[in-house]
């Protein structure tokens, strides 16, 4: 019997933003226009009930590959089939609004992801309403209130607004309303990122009780690596665009491949450390509007040879692990 | 209604309001003149309009207080026996009527077509601006003469009736883009927000967006220039009055007075011009203070 | 001697519903040379802190009472103008945005150079010289030509290493840095982590370390003070705080953090959250969220005292017989 099938498949996808300068002084100063391909080819899938987390530093584009796909953007490239369907044929079409009920985002600043000049409830609710899911106003502070409760926060906070709960609890409140639909599918672009430890560690801990009791799938993007090692199955590292490592969180983990891999886990402050100098890694991530040849990291890798500074690596399978790097 | 004023004076910005004697004095001084001028019928001692009260053995009369003056005629009358003070509170009304009508039509415009172009971007949005610019090349004066007098021409008989629309509309139209580039900049920013984001990611339309996400939160700087640009208004109104293109002469604004009351200026008849213009310093005067403090209470900087 | 002392700060800020008071008498040490890390969350007080010492509290915050000294003379009732020549000279700042650190329309030689000569008796020649030797120790590449570039042809990380020059221009004593890798990527926070560390120690100058990443302070610092609420809740040897915290708060916090070496199915977590300052609790600010609180906690704030190396406020430390 064939494995069921993933319920996000995401293939080849691609996207890159135009920003030339505006016409007239491209006209005059005969420039081209200019363009930034953020994500260049990334495939994964993630299986129902699973939590693939993206990592990389700024500039790999993984809010990029998040906002692709709730249909935010559309690739420039490449496809992403939910659920068998193809997704973004279906936000260009009239199945958009059953797509967007089924996926839903939770965003990084606590502080912009909730109106400021509205209240708890009709921030909550708005969803609900939008897709005509409800239709009496009483019915619809009762879904509120318990899209409250279940998140650690009460019934009485509906009549507030955002700017009397603090961070940690903001990011409660974008949870609850992210599953007013009772979505299938949630992106989480750094959901932690803005918060305290202690409050992190009480918004990851209901984010992973949601996952258990409603089998929610997630697409974690973090740049906090020992935050993914918590929450996520599976995990794919991103470099300028590309993926160039994913596995399973174990084996990532304990046996990274890629040189990228290994400077990032090197990277991480050591609770536990003897406060030893580390040899850091040289450099920094290079301009995205101009990337280097061939593999990306050859700039700053210690094993790159001529071969990496010219021909791109692929992502292939290698010990059932993914990873695009000729030296491997 | 009470509990709601309660809260707002125990507000930040309701606090900001009592502890800065300027801005409440100017907003008495600016709610005695509104009501004076809602009230005109009432408060006037006189109806100066009414041509079978004016009698002209009352004329150019100096104030009460001087040589000659008269208690029923507080601040003098007119050459044709008309009370200064009942003119003024009558005058103030229509220009009080015109500024605010104008600038409410501005900010509607103004604000509508800041929001479509901040938030649609593209070309549209660059039209908008050019549209802008063009428009403030040109001095408001010149557009309102320009109007006017394309009103007169257009319509020689109806010219009484259709003064006042031509009057507000020529303030409006170079009123709008202030608006309109305060609101383009400021939803600029809150497009890229995460709430936007998040009604975008749910499905919700870019009108319903625009109208219930967006306005909301651009409307702070919206409300600063609104009080201050009434007080603009009424000058622009009474420059144009002056200049004997505004209101029509039956319905004589603070402006129309003063011009009318320049000619005997050099008579030694001061009282005619003066007042008139006292009072459109001071109504200006008290909205602009207020404005000023408005700004300051709503920026959180200041704080 | 110790560089600095603060002793019993408070710092408040009037407000027209009251005085909040957001440190509540404060008293550390800082050696000659050493790093002492500054750890709390949001709202603990910590950049308050340090604004307190720079003296660059926003009004209308104020230290109330207290007294910061810096080599045994009290720098925290200075005017502004004699302020002015112990920043920078005695005392360097390093800020979190290396973006609004720096002016954007200046070179960063020239403001650099403008440090220099501010502090120190140099030749406009030896001060550029002396530039471009900070320069180079930061890591900055090409320094020679690169002195004369503008904050924007920089990157992120190049340009927290400008800031670190420019705060070590005028070779001061004590730095004060306020969260100065939060912004950065993890890869470039390790290398700044090692340079702060490096020209700290080649220069004798002691670091004050503000920050709310605990893994940043395992790297970098000898001690550390813990923050909670405006109060101090434990310092100590960066080791023993880590590894056997006395506080209960710093032990919650250190069991939340997420560890690269464990795999737990569920994070600790401390329940509730920190108090508004305009809702400390009496007695010990953390008793509400304290799973060993007692009734004398809830009363009684308790005072800073030894527990093994380090020092913490907390009751089940008292040496007296319960």
């Amino acid at each position: 019997m064939s494995p069921p099938q993933p319920l996000v498949r995401a293939h080849d996808l691609a996207m890159r933003f135009d920003v030339s300068r505006p016409w007239l002084q491209r006209v005059i100063e005969g420039k081209p226009r200019q363009w930034l391909q953020a994500v260049d080819g990334v495939s994964f899938e993630i299986a129902r009930g699973q939590t693939l987390a993206l990592v990389g530093e700024s500039g790999c584009g993984k809010s990029t590959v998040a906002r692709l796909l709730v249909g935010l953007y559309a690739p420039s490239r490449g496809s992403f089939h939910f659920d068998g369907q193809d997704a973004h044929a279906a936000y260009q079409s009239a199945d958009a609004r059953a797509l967007r009920q089924r996926i839903q985002m939770i965003f990084q600043d606590p502080y912009a992801s909730l109106n400021p000049r509205w209240t708890v409830e009709a921030i909550v609710g708005e969803p609900l309403l939008e897709h005509g899911l409800i239709s009496r106003p009483a019915e619809l502070r009762e879904r509120a209130a318990e899209l409250l409760v279940s998140v650690g926060l009460s019934a009485q906070d509906l009549g507030k607004y955002p700017h009397q709960f603090s961070g940690g609890q903001r990011q409660r409140i974008s949870i609850a309303r992210a599953l007013a639909t009772a979505p299938q599918f949630l992106v989480c672009d750094e959901p932690t990122s803005a918060l305290d430890v202690s409050v992190q560690a009480q918004v990851l801990n209901i984010m992973k009780e949601l996952q258990r009791s409603r089998g929610l799938t997630y697409l974690f993007i973090s740049h906090n690596l020992a935050v993914v090692r918590h929450v996520s199955d599976q995990v794919g590292v991103m470099y300028l665009g590309r993926l160039v490592e994913l596995a399973d969180k174990h084996t990532l983990f304990s046996q990274p491949r890629h040189p990228y891999t290994r400077m990032l886990l090197d990277a991480i402050p050591k609770m536990q450390g003897s406060g030893a100098a580390r040899t850091p890694v040289q450099g920094e991530v290079p301009n995205p509007l101009n990337p280097p040849s061939g593999c990306t990291f050859h700039p700053r890798c210690p094993q790159a040879d001529e071969r990496c500074k010219t021909e791109r690596p692929a992502l292939r399978q290698f010990q059932g692990i993914q990873i695009a790097c000729h030296q491997v | 209604m009470t509990s709601r004023l309660q809260r707002w004076l125990d507000s930040d910005v309701g606090h900001s309001f009592r502890s800065t004697p300027t801005a409440v004095a100017a907003a008495a001084v600016a709610l005695v003149c509104l009501f004076g001028a809602v009230f005109a019928h009432w408060v006037a001692p006189h109806n100066p309009f009414d041509l079978a009260t004016l009698e002209l053995s009352n004329a150019r009369l100096p104030p009460a207080w001087s040589e000659g003056g008269q208690l029923q005629f507080l601040l003098g009358t007119d050459d044709q026996g008309r009370d200064i003070l009942s003119a003024l509170i009558y005058g103030s009304r229509i220009s009080l009527a015109v500024g605010l009508a104008s600038v409410l039509l501005s900010v509607l415009i103004g604000v509508s077509l800041g929001l479509v172009a901040g938030f649609r971007g593209g070309w549209l949005d660059a039209f908008l601006m050019r549209l802008c610019d063009v428009m403030l090349s040109f001095p408001a004066i010149l557009v309102a003469l320009l109007i006017a007098g394309v009103g007169r021409a257009l319509f020689p008989n109806a010219h009484e009736s259709l003064a006042f629309g031509v009057l507000i509309l020529s303030i409006t139209l170079t009123g709008w883009v202030q608006y309109a580039r305060t609101v383009r900049g400021a939803t600029l920013v809150e497009r890229n927000k995460e709430y936007v984001q998040a009604a975008r990611v749910t499905g919700v339309a870019p009108l319903r967006i625009m109208r219930r996400h967006v306005l909301p939160n651009v409307l702070g700087p919206v409300l600063v220039l609104a009080t201050i640009q009434v007080a603009t208004a009424i000058i622009t109104e009474a420059t144009l009055s002056f200049l004997g293109v505004g209101v029509p002469p039956t319905s004589p604004s603070l402006g129309t007075l003063i011009r009318v009351g320049n000619d005997f200026l050099f008579s030694g008849e001061w009282w005619i011009t003066v007042f008139p213009g006292l009072m459109l310093i001071l109504i200006a005067l008290s909205v602009n203070l207020l404005g000023d403090w408005l700004r300051d209470a709503l920026n959180p900087r200041l704080r | 001697m110790s560089l600095l002392q603060v002793k019993n700060l408070v710092v408040e800020f009037p407000h027209r519903r009251g005085t909040l008071r957001a440190l509540d008498d404060i008293s550390f040490e800082i050696a000659p040379g050493e790093i002492l890390g500054v750890v709390g969350e949001s709202g603990a007080g910590k950049s308050l802190t340090g604004a307190a010492i720079i003296g660059l509290l926003d009004p209308p915050g104020r230290v109330a009472s207290g007294q910061i000294l810096l080599q045994g003379e009290r720098i925290d009732h200075l005017s502004s103008q004699q302020m002015r020549h112990i920043r920078g000279r005695r005392i360097g700042a390093i800020f979190q945005d290396p973006l609004t650190s720096l002016n954007p329309l200046y070179s960063v030689g020239q403001q650099l150079i403008e440090t220099i000569l501010a502090h120190l008796p140099l030749s406009e020649q030896q001060a550029r010289q002396r530039a471009i030797e900070l320069l180079q120790d930061t890591g900055i590449p090409a320094a020679q030509e690169r002195i004369d570039h503008y904050p924007h042809q920089f990157s992120g990380g190049m340009r927290q290493r400008v800031v670190i020059a420019l705060a070590l221009a005028a070779e001061p004593q004590l730095i004060v840095a306020d969260e100065p890798t939060t912004a950065l990527d993890v890869s470039i926070q390790a290398q700044i982590i090692g340079l702060l560390k490096k020209v700290c120690k080649d220069r004798g100058a002691a670091v004050m370390l503000i920050t709310h990443d605990m893994g940043v302070i395992a790297e970098t610092c000898d001690r550390v003070a813990v923050l909670y609420a405006g109060r101090l809740a434990e310092i100590g040897p960066v080791r023993q705080v880590i590894g056997q915290p006395a506080h209960p708060y710093t032990r919650g916090l250190m069991a939340c953090i997420p560890d690269m070496d464990s795999d737990r199915p569920k994070l600790s977590q401390i329940d509730g959250a920190m108090p508004r300052l305009n809702a400390i609790p009496s007695g010990c600010a953390f008793n509400p969220r304290c799973p060993q609180a007692s009734d004398r906690c809830r009363s009684q704030r308790p005072e800073l005292m030894p527990a093994g190396v380090t020092a913490a406020a907390c009751w089940l430390h008292a040496q007296e017989a319960t």
